[in-house]
């Protein structure tokens, strides 16, 4: 296991968004699984280093624009 | 139907004089004469904002729409920002099983805009949005009641389409900026970028009369009643097997038990209580009398006030037939913007549904506990959050029923009318607009 990166950097998606491509789960199996309808599953805690460049991509490669890399916790419970 | 607001009673807790919200008068001269007028004067200036928020917080209010947040701290997060603000009054109540703010409206229509008006002075807004739930009598009642009023902020009154999520403060948000009342995904949250972008106070109409009350009689009048963490009184709407069903003003510590008693007690024995509303937790009894009603979660299933929706199911009811149909309600009312909820929470609702009228097999049962898992937390919105802890609790409450549900016997009281509320067709808006 790699640490958390060190600016809390997480991985988070927008579920208005998202439209269920699932091209987060083929970029990025480690934090992300999918649900019996297609939806992803995100592991929201920091990522550990040696993922955030490969969360970047996966971003990037969402064609509804539902990914974010960031700090920011959308919701607390 | 007349409507009487009764006293709430007096068991558990401090509970100094109640009613302290219904007291006042329905037309504004009433109201003037046991209130007085709005104690503007006593809060002047920048230094009279803060003390007003410093009162709100000093008397630990807490919001009666169902989340129960500190609201001295969301008034003192709002008035931090940098642009000016606003405020929404909250007085949609969708939920089905609560009628506690259309009663408080109907008999104290300026305690509220009274606590609309201290609130914005207290934040630094400059205008109210009154949210009612459209083609309701309240609304036009509430119309009527403005144009009595010479406030100085402006008061906008704004009607949501009658659907259960468009009373979710960022629904809100969105419905008087953009005319859709769906939920928004956040961040931002309304307190940080709402209305037109300024960071915008979304305060339930209860919680804006205790505000009022606050501002007239002050944090410690306010303590006398309720618990040290839950103070002040509180409404609740008190339904099913009682002898008076109503609106009640209790004071938080309460029990269940003395709670059903203050509306005149069982009329047949009771098997459970759904306390909080269709987001809340079912309660078997008799083992659940003595616990206490307050806005933290307590007991074993996290049992909270929320909005203050109170039902009493007969033991020969069957609470897995009652939440299969709330679910299925509550499936129905998704925004369908987020995956999960559009298709996991009418999912969840076939599979109670299958538990419920006894065409249920382990297989089912696994599945259902493993797409409560699934769907829970994954929404835009706490919408799924809430009608998975319902499904949730009534398959831990009603575990012994869902055996013999198991086995292929379907208890009785599947045939049984409903007890638990929900609205008619002619009731629900398709519309988002």
């Amino acid at each position: 296991m790699t640490a958390p990166n060190a600016e809390g950097l997480r991985l988070q998606v927008d579920m208005i968004k998202c439209v269920g491509h699932a091209s987060c789960f083929e970029l990025l199996p480690e934090r992300v699984k999918l649900d019996e309808w297609g939806y992803p599953i995100i592991e929201t805690d920091p990522l550990p280093t040696n993922l955030v460049a490969h969360a970047r991509r996966a971003v990037a490669a969402c064609p509804t624009l539902a990914l974010r890399v960031d700090g920011k916790v959308a919701r607390q419970r | 139907m007349t409507i009487m607001l009764e006293r709430g009673a007096r068991q558990g807790g401090r509970s100094g004089t109640l009613p302290r919200l219904l007291a006042g008068g329905r037309r504004l001269g009433e109201h003037r004469a046991t209130y007085g007028q709005i104690p503007l004067r006593r809060f002047t200036g920048e230094d009279g904002r803060r003390m007003l928020v410093r009162a709100i917080t000093d008397a630990g209010l807490r919001g009666r729409g169902g989340a129960g947040f500190p609201t001295g701290r969301k008034m003192a997060s709002v008035a931090a920002g940098a642009k000016r603000p606003v405020v929404i009054a909250n007085g949609c109540e969708s939920e089905p099983a609560s009628r506690k703010d259309k009663m408080l409206m109907a008999c104290a229509p300026h305690l509220v805009l009274d606590g609309a008006v201290l609130a914005a002075h207290a934040v630094g807004a400059d205008r109210v949005y009154l949210c009612l739930e459209r083609g309701t009598s309240i609304a036009d009642r509430l119309e009527r009641e403005l144009a009595q009023r010479d406030d100085p902020v402006k008061i906008k009154l704004v009607r949501v389409p009658r659907r259960y999520v468009s009373s979710e403060e960022s629904a809100l948000v969105h419905l008087i900026n953009d005319g859709d009342g769906r939920p928004m995904a956040a961040p931002p949250r309304p307190f940080e970028k709402g209305v037109g972008g300024r960071p915008t106070l979304v305060d339930n109409v209860e919680t804006l009369a205790h505000v009022a009350l606050i501002a007239a009689y002050g944090p410690d009048w306010f303590r006398e009643v309720g618990t040290r963490a839950d103070p002040g009184s509180t409404l609740v709407t008190i339904g099913g097997a009682v002898a008076r069903p109503n609106v009640y003003e209790i004071a938080p510590g309460m029990r269940i038990g003395e709670v059903l008693e203050a509306a005149g007690g069982a009329v047949e024995p009771i098997g459970s209580v759904l306390v909080g509303g269709y987001f809340g937790t079912w309660v078997p009894m008799p083992d659940g009398w003595g616990l206490p009603l307050t806005h933290d979660r307590t007991g074993p299933l996290g049992t909270s006030l929320g909005a203050g929706g109170i039902v009493a199911l007969p033991a020969e009811s069957c609470g897995l037939a009652e939440t299969a149909r709330v679910v299925r309600y509550l499936a129905e009312e998704s925004a369908q913007q987020c995956g999960p909820c559009m298709f996991g929470l009418p999912a969840i609702a076939t599979d109670l549904a299958a538990v419920a009228y006894g065409r249920c097999d382990p297989a089912t049962r696994q599945r259902l506990m493993r797409r409560i898992e699934q769907v829970k937390g994954r929404g835009a919105c706490r919408h799924p959050d809430g009608a998975t802890k319902l499904a949730t609790s009534a398959l831990t409450t009603f575990a012994a029923d869902l055996e013999t549900h198991m086995d292929g016997w379907t208890c009785t009281g599947v045939s049984r009318d409903p007890i638990l509320p929900l609205p008619s067709r002619q009731q629900r808006d398709r519309s988002w607009k």
